[in-house]
């Protein structure tokens, strides 16, 4: 069926071709269970996330999104990584995890029930402004945050958690380089940046959780339980 | 100028405190003199604004009006006495040997200063989230000070649960600026927006809203996502806890009432059912809390949780209590300090924060047990203290709306936190003393803070002086829609 809020040219069928590839890899960061998997799938994210504003900016010629698009990469795609695995010790990153809450087969059905609910809820959105490629930016990048969201509480071990969190924020970039293509750079920049410390402090503190507690597993925290 | 000054003075403080020097009071002083600092230019700012002028320093990026000038200068104040209050609470929560340790405490301190202030200063909603967004993962450090795995737990939670918040008004964030570019507007800016309210496609607008007032509102702790608040309540410095309690009582009913000039009409009643809905929910929520609990500090976080609840759900009624939301909003960020530095100067004497455990906190030391009955009074808003005005103003502004449910549900949320928080302080102040030993002497910089702290709680319940009732009206007119 031919949607008619998608016109079909050869930049839409990459980005649609993008747009496939960064919900794909939003589903592995829910069924990975190598954490330095999860850290590769999240870079891939990241250039899916950089490709596509790329591919907007080449059909607006924007020089704006061309930035942004460089922006992601270097912030996202390989300062992050490197971060998690310079302040994360060895142990954590090459930790296997094998306590889940829920197993993987259920929790990728969950995360194909909250795409079709974020397609749902994005549908009126368009309706109500219509403009060029929102109609497969905007579906796809709530269902990543959805879907992260779920990633980060179903997640059992600390660093996979921070990057549900921060699959979280590309997704809400995913939407954001088609509805607010303009958005002015500083604002990107510091958007980079605070990402750059989320990744800082968070790896930090999965330090110090394995240093002082001896694990990184979240669920083993339950000090704070109240009776 | 002055705008530039406030947001620098935090870093070069941080600077200044981390320069290695033998004395352990370098960075302790330095923050103070820093803290001192900002809240004079914070007074300055405010002085101009309650002129009904709007300070700016830099158009469509850097100004403050009369609603930032009220939460900037409760911010700079907050950070002042917490600052006094962490030089004696450093000094004991640390051993000699740890004067490195007590310099990053305070590079934090300011470090964490920077964005809170931030905050009201920034005019771009985009640069104000990033803000926002800092204030949690500068103050994660501050949390898990204390070296125990619980402390770690603590600022797991809040950082992981605050994170996801950021990241779901993130989403509304730009979902806001595109229904800003369809109603045709460029001004990415409060006042822009406000301007440019009418034109904007409503479905968008609310769409924003609600993923803003969600993912904003998990930072102000409100019910259901109020969940990481006690925890990081129970484990970090008391200073922490005050400045924090202020920052998410102030900053975030901030940003989210800032929305509403954006529902012109009649629309604007749906926003503010949605924040009544929360507001009430989270009062509520935490009047039914308080009576369980059995941590002291864990008290004074539920009240904050009420308190952030009363806020906005006054803002959400509107009308004559939409003034009273912003009055209960500078009077329990004075409180709320002082009633967390009583229970620091209270676990001093009695050795333990664990309620059932204390009696007679009183007769082991007079001036900690009053302050500890002083800071209940205070914060849970009885007669001689501010908070009692303006909930008061509250209680009456929505009666005169006719708007007789809210009334009476926020009536008995304060009757009900009133009565758990001073059933459970009488029992720890009054009775026969548990605690043995040797009287620790009564630290003077907890007296001074706890001294600062207090006086403009008991001025502010005597009567409003007009400069401050000026400038509380002029912001009021912010949520007028």
């Amino acid at each position: 069926m031919p949607d008619p809020h998608i016109s079909v040219t050869l930049v839409n069928e990459l980005n649609l071709l993008a747009a496939g590839l960064f919900l794909l890899a939003t589903f592995g960061l829910v069924a990975t269970r190598q954490v330095l998997d999860c850290v590769a799938l999240f870079a891939g994210q990241s250039v899916l996330l950089a490709a596509s504003a790329a591919l907007l900016g080449h059909e607006a010629a924007s020089d704006h999104l061309y930035a942004v698009a460089a922006i992601t990469i270097v912030a996202k795609a390989l300062l992050i990584p490197w971060l998690l695995r310079r302040t994360a010790s060895e142990a954590v990153v090459a930790r296997r995890e094998i306590s889940q809450v829920l197993n993987i087969p259920t929790s990728l059905l969950i995360a194909l029930g909250l795409s079709i609910l974020a397609y749902f809820l994005a549908a009126p959105l368009r309706a109500a402004a219509p403009a060029g490629q929102v109609g497969v930016n905007l579906p796809i990048g709530l269902a990543a945050l959805l879907i992260g969201a779920f990633t980060v509480t179903v997640r059992r071990e600390a660093l996979p958690q921070v990057l549900g969190l921060l699959s979280m924020e590309n997704g809400a970039f995913f939407a954001g380089v088609a509805i607010a293509p303009d958005l002015p750079l500083f604002a990107e920049l510091a958007a980079a940046f605070d990402v750059l410390v989320i990744a800082l402090v968070m790896g930090l503190l999965t330090r110090k959780l394995q240093e002082r507690a001896g694990s990184t597993s979240v669920a083993d925290l339950t000090d704070l339980r109240e009776e | 100028m002055v705008l530039w000054f406030i947001l620098i003075l935090p870093l070069i403080a941080a600077g200044l405190a981390l320069s290695p020097s033998r004395h352990r009071t370098v960075p302790g002083g330095v923050t103070v003199l820093a803290t001192a600092l900002q809240l004079l230019l914070a007074l300055a700012v405010a002085g101009r604004c309650a002129s009904g002028a709007t300070v700016t320093a830099l158009p469509a990026w850097l100004s403050c009006d009369a609603f930032g000038a009220l939460v900037l200068v409760l911010c700079a104040f907050a950070g002042f006495t917490a600052a006094l209050f962490s030089i004696g609470f450093t000094r004991r929560a640390t051993q000699p040997m740890e004067a490195g340790r007590v310099r990053r405490y305070f590079v934090r301190f300011n470090l964490f200063l920077a964005p809170v202030l931030a905050v009201p200063l920034f005019s771009n909603v985009a640069l104000v989230w990033i803000a926002v967004a800092l204030t949690t993962l500068l103050s994660i450090f501050l949390v898990s000070f204390d070296r125990s795995t619980a402390a770690l737990e603590a600022a797991w939670k809040y950082a992981i649960l605050t994170s996801m918040g950021a990241a779901l008004a993130l989403f509304g964030v730009l979902v806001l600026y595109w229904a800003m570019r369809q109603g045709g507007a460029e001004d990415f800016t409060w006042s822009g927006l406000a301007a440019a309210a009418g034109a904007m496609p409503p479905l968008l607008v609310k769409t924003a809203f609600l993923f803003m007032l969600v993912g904003y509102g998990t930072k102000a702790a409100l019910v259901p996502f109020h969940s990481w608040l006690p925890d990081v309540y129970s484990q970090a410095p008391v200073p922490i806890c005050a400045l924090l309690s202020v920052v998410e009582t102030t900053t975030l009913p901030y940003v989210i009432v800032r929305l509403l000039p954006l529902f012109p009409g009649k629309a604007g009643d749906g926003a503010g059912r949605w924040l009544l809905a929360f507001g009430l929910l989270s009062a509520m929520g935490a009047a039914l809390l308080l009576v369980q609990v059995k941590d002291l500090k864990r008290l004074f976080a539920y009240s904050t949780i009420e308190n952030a609840g009363i806020i906005l759900a006054a803002a959400g009624l509107g009308g004559a209590a939409g003034y009273g939301s912003l009055y209960q909003l500078v009077n329990h960020a004075l409180a709320k300090p002082f009633g967390f530095f009583a229970a620091g100067a209270a676990l001093l004497f009695a050795g333990t924060t664990e309620i059932a455990a204390v009696q007679g906190l009183g007769r082991r030391s007079p001036l900690a047990g009053a302050a500890l009955l002083a800071g209940a009074l205070a914060v849970t808003g009885a007669p001689p203290f501010a908070l009692f005005l303006s909930e008061l103003s509250i209680l009456q502004g929505g009666a005169v709306d006719h708007r007789f449910l809210p009334v009476a549900l926020l009536t008995l949320c304060m009757v009900g936190a009133f009565c758990a928080v001073l059933y459970h302080v009488t029992r720890m102040v009054f009775g026969k003393a548990t605690a043995s030993g040797p009287v620790p002497a009564f630290p003077r910089s907890y007296a001074l803070a706890l001294f600062v702290a207090f006086v403009p709680v008991v001025l502010l319940g005597v009567s409003l002086p007009a400069p401050v009732e000026h400038l509380l009206r002029l912001a009021a007119t912010a949520l007028a829609r």
